[in-house]
């Protein structure tokens, strides 16, 4: 069994760059993005993918409902 | 069939709410109208028609549940009396802000301030000059009877839903408290949850599938939507204006001297036409039923007719502006008043006749 | 090595924004706790499958325009009279669930009677109630809420009790009240914590349906625009500041 798979996709243009999901997620997955979106916030984004492991964390705090998170079954992740 | 019974003008509201199928009463005690709720408490309507009466902890509440219930598309009432009604006004505004039918029965007494529990008709201009904040009207009715009393419950209520606008009916406290014979409608059936969902489509009754979700609400926040709202509010009153004056006349077809008087104060000005006919002046009265929409016209309409108007009213000169309004300066209008809760009796009026109008 | 486009599939979905979240973007500051509730309320309404029969009451506050973001019937409340309008509804419509959303300064200064006499007729509604500790839309100012020496903009030099009175705990008054069924306080600033404060709201809602009267939820919140702090920097504070004086956890459940 190998570690379990996730990923998220933030809705960019939700997003205010509040930085909450960076905080809240576990595995340092998230990060803000350099770059800005249309409102002028840099918004979120998996900086490192593999470290994602689906568990909701992120989406849970976020006061934008911005993301939505993805995740393999154990099966399939091996 | 009409129904017969004797009964206080604060009683015969009650009894005419239940039997119109009124679907809740909020309401906060002040004297003289307590014997609202009162009754309605002892009718126990929630047994029979499934009206709700809920003693709320101050008019600013029981306003604020009468928005609720009104939101939903539900007939709700309130009733009070004019310190009572001063609490009020925050809601009201919200509630015509919103576009929203309700009922509300201001049973005055004399004021400024907790004033006094006696009869006065001192609240017309902040029933009929908006009260509360910002451009709206309340149509306010102006029973003098007993069975006006009963009967302007269901036409209130009518013109509410009619124009989605909060309807008033201003009496006070002589006619709150005087016993007389009134006649009732036969009880009608409270709208069932369906009629009230397809009579009001606009109502908070839960959003289905078939439709939008509904948002009661006074708010514009921008400038622009506020005067759009403002501007289709003013139509309103202006067909309101156009369509639904109701005004009574006595002894006007040869009147050379007219008194104007509403309310209480007319049922006096009454007694004193006569008593002027009986010593040959040919006086009349009009009595306007609706305050807002006013008779501009049709007292105007006198101004080339008669030769002066004396406005008798129980309070220091209100509703006499919007009778000089009405006839521009084209003819003599004198205020006769007594305030504080005093009363004025028949002869007092017909003097004033004499002296402000017909003298002066 | 398994593509990130390999898990975003529909059969891998874990986590979305509830179908009753409208898609219009939310006015509040990036970071404001308010969103994360709004979101809450949407999940259990969707979860219970009431839509059809359930009627938000929006107060005066951040939160005026409550319903411009979850897809239900709204009723608008002047400041501090929600629980007066939910009264209203909830006495005409008793099968409908009804709920008020209020921030501290609607709820706990100028709403005070509304939500005492609510409290204690035992109306069967559920109030949401959000305490930030501030007046969030007119600016920052005092709030009943607001702790001994915080900062506002109406208390520059910090709430000094001679002059301002104390931070006024309603959750701990009204749960005094035989009216009331279930008062719980909760936050939304952890995962964790958004998971609980969750199953106090569906509490809250399933209450009504078994009539046992008035439930409070009360959540502690931010307001980091208020506090002139960063949205991650106010979840700090409010966990060092705020809970110590307002602490987490159920006042009553009956
Ligand atoms: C009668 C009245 N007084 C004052 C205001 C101005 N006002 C609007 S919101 C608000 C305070 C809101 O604070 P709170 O309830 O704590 O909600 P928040 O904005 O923090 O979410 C005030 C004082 C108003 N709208 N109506
Ligand atoms: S919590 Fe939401 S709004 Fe804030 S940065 Fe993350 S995705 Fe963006
Ligand atoms: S002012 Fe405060 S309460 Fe209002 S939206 Fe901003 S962070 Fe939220």
């Amino acid at each position: 069994m190998g570690k379990v798979r996730g990923a998220i996709v933030v809705d960019i243009e939700r997003c205010k760059g509040c930085g909450l999901c960076v905080v809240a997620c576990p595995t340092d997955t998230i990060v803000l993005a350099d770059e800005v979106n249309g409102k002028g916030y840099h918004y979120a984004k998996m900086g490192n993918p593999e470290a994602c492991t689906g568990c909701t964390n992120c989406a849970m705090v976020c006061p934008d409902s911005c993301i939505t998170v993805y995740r393999l079954k154990p099966e399939k992740s091996k | 069939m009409r129904e017969l019974k004797l009964m206080k003008g604060n009683e015969a509201i009650a009894e005419a709410a239940v039997r119109y199928g009124v679907d809740g009463y909020f309401g906060y005690p002040i004297t003289p109208q307590s014997e609202v709720m009162e009754t309605l408490m002892a009718m126990r309507p929630w047994e029979t028609t499934g009206m709700v009466v809920l003693q709320a902890e101050s008019e600013v509440a029981s306003i604020n549940m009468l928005y609720g219930g009104a939101g939903a598309g539900k007939r709700v009432m309130t009733s009070s009396s004019s310190p009572g009604i001063s609490l009020m006004q925050e809601g009201i505004s919200y509630i015509a802000g919103a576009e929203l039918p309700c009922v509300i029965v201001n049973v005055v007494r004399g004021g400024p301030g907790l004033g006094t529990i006696q009869p006065s008709q001192s609240d017309y201009f902040q029933s009929v000059k908006g009260g509360g904040h910002g451009d709206y009207k309340l149509i306010v009715l102006a029973p003098s009877s007993v069975q006006e009393m009963a009967d302007f419950v269901g036409l209130a209520f009518e013109l509410a839903f009619k124009y989605r606008n909060p309807a008033m009916i201003l009496s006070d406290g002589v006619i709150g408290q005087m016993m007389e014979k009134v006649e009732f409608d036969e009880y009608k059936p409270r709208w069932t949850d369906e009629e009230v969902v397809k009579n009001n489509p606009w109502g908070t009754m839960g959003k289905t599938p078939d439709r939008e979700r509904n948002i009661i609400t006074s708010l514009h926040l921008q400038a622009h939507e506020q005067e759009a709202q403002n501007i289709k509010l003013q139509a309103k009153y202006k067909e309101i204006q156009e369509k639904e004056v109701r005004y009574e006349e006595f002894m006007c077809e040869d009147a050379e001297y007219l008194m104007v008087a509403f309310g209480s104060a007319a049922r006096i000005a009454k007694k004193s036409v006569e008593m002027a006919r009986a010593k040959g002046i040919k006086a009349g009265l009009l009595r306007p039923i609706t305050l807002f929409p006013f008779p501009f016209k049709e007292i105007d309409a006198f101004s080339d007719r008669v030769k002066g108007i004396l406005v008798p009213e129980l309070n220091a000169g209100q509703m006499v502006e919007d009778v000089k309004l009405a006839v521009n300066g084209k003819v003599k209008v004198e205020h006769y008043g007594r305030m504080g809760g005093m009363i004025f009796s028949p002869d007092e009026v017909e003097n004033a006749l004499e002296e402000l109008i017909i003298g002066g | 090595m398994i593509d990130v486009k390999d898990i975003i599939k529909p059969e891998n979905l874990v986590f979305k924004k509830s179908k009753l979240l409208l898609d219009t973007p939310m006015h509040y500051c990036p970071g404001c706790s308010h969103g994360v509730v709004h979101n809450l309320i949407a999940e259990v309404i969707e979860e219970m499958n009431i839509q059809s029969e359930t009627i938000g009451v929006a107060p005066v506050g951040c939160s005026v325009l409550a319903y411009n973001y979850i897809d239900i019937d709204w009723h608008e409340a002047a400041h501090g009279r929600a629980p007066a309008v939910a009264t209203g509804l909830k006495r005409l419509l008793p099968d409908k669930f009804v709920f008020t959303y209020q921030g501290d300064g609607d709820l706990a200064a100028i709403g005070t009677a509304e939500t005492i006499h609510a409290c204690n007729r035992g109306e069967n509604i559920t109030v949401i109630f959000i305490n930030n500790g501030i007046y969030g839309m007119t600016g920052g100012q005092m709030a009943p809420t607001t702790l001994e020496g915080m900062v506002a903009s109406t208390c520059p030099d910090g709430r000094e009790h001679s002059r301002d009175g104390y931070p006024i705990k309603i959750s701990d008054l009204v749960a005094q009240l035989p009216g009331t069924c279930y008062v719980t306080r909760q936050a939304v600033h952890t995962p964790g914590a958004v998971r609980k404060a969750k199953k106090a709201i569906r509490k809250a809602f399933e209450n009504q349906k078994l009539k046992k009267g008035l439930s409070l939820v009360e959540v502690v919140s931010t307001c980091n625009s208020g506090w002139k702090m960063s949205p991650v920097a106010a979840n700090d504070w409010m966990a060092e500041n705020m809970f110590p004086f307002y602490p987490l956890g159920d006042l009553k459940d009956e």
